[in-house]
């Protein structure tokens, strides 16, 4: 079964390094939007150290939706995701190497790259910090949520659109208690309690949305 | 061993068809056929599980497939229209990662033998998206040079394939026939494989 997860992961990784402008599109997506508000807004310090968790995190929300049609939507199109559903292995496995694959390459970049775009809002080094530990454990969270959404709007017209209306009010309470780690260490207030409900929330991820997503495939692709 | 109980399959609002039952044994080939739209490839999904039915039960062995699951898509093997290989991956890689998928690991010899045996000679480490199509089915017939399922579901396996190929493609499901193993297959062209020991399931109404 290790073995089954692995060469999925593997397969997957492949597949993303083959198509490479893929997923460098929702990486620069990212550092663009993030790069904006500093140019918009000037350079008051003040000001940019407050909206720096928040403009952060909205961004890597959607730079993370952006990349979530990628997810089923090529493997439904040419059928090898109907010759996955048809092998003896649980689907819910299958969904869950493929969601970490699709995180290794958009999720995780993304929250090494962040502390980088924070050093344009003037985040102490402290802060920067828990930046990055809030989005590495808050992205695959979003990732798993995603997929249920990219599942059930596979083969849709006008799909794209449907998925962040699905995804998007989903993905709020990680919003919430990522920026909040942020916003809390800034103001000094720790950003302990935060973090633990981040956590909580990814492993409440972990364990249903394979499951949920799995049911969702098996009805797209009736 | 598979049979299939008062079927029928409602798309839309359109009745494709209705109470079909017929049953398969091993070692016997059913070719369905009937004209376009009149409900092959549905059939065909409906008994691979990938569809479920309006009415009526498919059986494996005398269980449902509904409860079996697991037990049942491991002794099935479906190639569809689509045909199931990445275009971004060769050919070996597509055909060792279906079969862990399938269930077993393949030594990369035995898929190097296996794409050989199906003509695809010199091909094999080429993404599989500079292929031509015919090329590209032979990718996804590879599977059954190698695959320990025991029924084979097959919709147009025929097609794009030239004269050498389809013979090569009769003779592996001759074999598997003989074998013991059960094929339910659909096309448009009379090969002499269908016309000789098939059993014939005809969907619609006309001729």
């Amino acid at each position: 079964m290790l073995k089954v997860f692995l060469w999925v992961v593997r397969r997957d990784l492949i597949l993303s390094m083959r198509r490479r402008s893929d997923v460098a599109t929702a990486l620069f997506f990212f550092v663009i939007v993030v790069s904006l508000f500093p140019l918009g807004i000037g350079p008051e310090l003040d000001t940019l150290r407050k909206i720096a968790p928040g403009v952060v995190w909205v961004a890597a929300l959607l730079a993370s939706m952006l990349s979530l049609e990628r997810l089923f939507a090529a493997d439904y199109a040419d059928g090898t995701l109907e010759q996955m559903l048809l092998t003896p292995q649980p689907v819910a496995l299958l969904v869950l190497a493929k969601v970490i694959a699709h995180w290794l390459v958009t999720g995780l970049p993304l929250a090494l790259m962040a502390p980088l775009l924070g050093l344009q809002y003037d985040l102490s080094s402290q802060a920067l910090g828990v930046l990055i530990a809030s989005l590495l454990v808050g992205t695959p969270a979003l990732s798993l949520i995603g997929a249920i959404g990219a599942a059930l709007t596979l083969g849709v017209r006008g799909g794209g659109v449907l998925v962040s209306l699905l995804v998007l009010p989903l993905y709020i309470p990680v919003l919430i208690f990522g920026a909040g780690a942020v916003e809390a260490n800034v103001s000094g207030l720790g950003a302990q309690s935060h973090m633990s409900m981040l956590g909580a929330i990814l492993v409440l991820a972990l364990v249903l949305a394979p499951l949920a997503t799995a049911a969702a495939l098996r009805v797209s692709t009736e | 061993m598979l049979s299939a109980e008062n079927l029928s399959s409602v798309r839309g609002d359109r009745c494709l068809f209705k109470e079909l039952n017929f049953s398969l044994e091993s070692g016997e080939l059913l070719y369905v056929h009937g004209h376009n739209g009149s409900g092959k490839t549905t059939l065909l999904r409906i008994l691979c599980g990938l569809m479920l039915p309006e009415e009526g039960e498919v059986r494996w062995s005398g269980a449902s497939v509904r409860g079996l699951r697991e037990e049942y898509t491991k002794d099935v093997l479906y190639l569809g229209h689509k045909n199931g290989i990445k275009g971004d991956l060769t050919g070996l890689e597509n055909l060792r990662i279906s079969s862990i998928l399938d269930g077993f690991e393949l030594a990369e010899s035995d898929a190097w033998k296996a794409l050989e045996d199906i003509g695809l000679d010199g091909h094999e480490d080429l993404p599989t998206k500079v292929l031509s199509q015919g090329q590209k089915r032979r990718v996804a017939l590879a599977r059954l040079l190698v695959n320990h399922a025991k029924l084979w579901i097959m919709d147009e396996p025929f097609t794009a394939l030239d004269k050498g190929a389809i013979a090569l493609l009769q003779s592996v499901i001759g074999a598997h026939l003989d074998k013991g193993g059960l094929v339910v297959l659909t096309t448009h062209q009379e090969v002499p494989l269908t016309s000789g020991r098939a059993r014939r399931l005809k969907l619609g109404w006309r001729d």
